[in-house]
């Protein structure tokens, strides 16, 4: 992978911390850093291009939205893992899916209107599936921070 | 609910992705009939009411060169779970920590995603904050394979 620019890498930065909300965040970005508003649309564009921007926006709270979410995890067989990875996937509201190396393979997130609409899923989704599934309910959050440290990362 | 049919539009747009334009908020502004500084005004209510978390780029960290994205789940007695999970906050390579309720079949009850550019800084990693939260049950839940990665859509 070629290495990000340190222009890019402050970009970065501004970008996840300190987005400007207002009419014309670009503008903003640039006299921050000291160059042009194209530069800067143009850095953004090549690191979307590039995978390493998935979106710019709002990054809302499931929560405050009044919705209730939960980590859950099941015990699938080998030959069972695309079959029940699949239904789990089609599901709206499951956002994250993973197969991970435990005997509880799959783990994925799911949100929902409600604790009832999220229980209603998961029923639905044990008979279709025919496996047990664990929900994990936080109840406590200690931190939520999605946001990652470019600057001081070297050899990207 | 605590936002009205106004801030929906809004919140339908900016949980994607927004225009990569000078002014990113010109076409919604027109498409709901309503000024962009009013606009930058909601967004702005809408985070100080907690219904956005965040605003600004969200990143794959794979391609932002976090390499290393483990899940891990520990085992805590529940009158020990409040100083170790802040303890675990203050840590910059985790992102995420909640308690969790616990299952019979499945009671590590505390977790924390990390995000680190190797195994070695993960296995350090690990060795300090057992170290500075006395917890030495404890395991890691690397990903495999990821089958679904995305933001939720609160709004349809």
């Amino acid at each position: 992978m070629s290495k990000l620019s340190s222009l890019e890498r402050s970009l970065l930065d501004l970008l996840q911390n300190e987005f400007p909300v207002d009419i014309e965040p670009y503008r903003i970005m640039a006299e921050k850093l000291q160059c042009s508003e194209q530069e800067i649309l143009e850095s953004i564009q090549y690191m979307k291009n590039k995978g390493v921007i998935r979106r710019i926006g709002a990054v809302l709270d499931a929560k405050h939205m009044g919705f209730y979410s939960t980590l859950c995890t099941c015990m699938v067989a080998d030959n069972r893992i695309e079959e029940v990875a699949g239904l789990i996937n089609q599901q709206r509201g499951v956002t994250h899916n993973y197969l991970r190396d435990h005997e509880y393979n799959i783990w994925f997130t799911l949100t929902a209107s409600s604790e009832a609409e999220a229980r209603m899923i998961i029923n639905r989704l044990e008979s279709d599936s025919r496996v047990k599934i664990i929900s994990m309910p936080a109840t406590k959050v200690f931190k939520i921070k999605v946001s990652f440290e470019m600057s001081d990362t070297n050899g990207i | 609910m605590e936002y009205d049919d106004t801030d929906r539009k809004i919140l339908k747009i900016v949980q994607g992705d927004i225009d990569l334009e000078s002014r990113p908020y010109k076409k919604l502004a027109q498409e709901i009939g309503i000024s962009e500084e009013e606009i930058i005004t909601k967004i702005k209510n809408l985070q100080s009411k907690g219904l956005i978390r965040r605003f600004g780029a969200v990143l794959r960290h794979q391609k932002a060169g976090y390499k290393v994205n483990a899940m891990t789940a520990w085992k805590v007695p529940l009158e020990e779970a409040e100083a170790a999970g802040n303890t675990m906050a203050g840590y910059k390579q985790i992102s995420h920590c909640y308690l969790r309720e616990v299952h019979p079949e499945f009671d590590y009850n505390l977790f924390a995603m990390i995000h680190v550019k190797s195994n070695e800084e993960l296995s350090n990693l690990l060795g300090d904050i057992s170290k500075s939260t006395s917890i030495k049950d404890y395991i890691v839940l690397n990903s495999i394979r990821e089958f679904k990665k995305q933001s939720m859509q609160y709004i349809e």
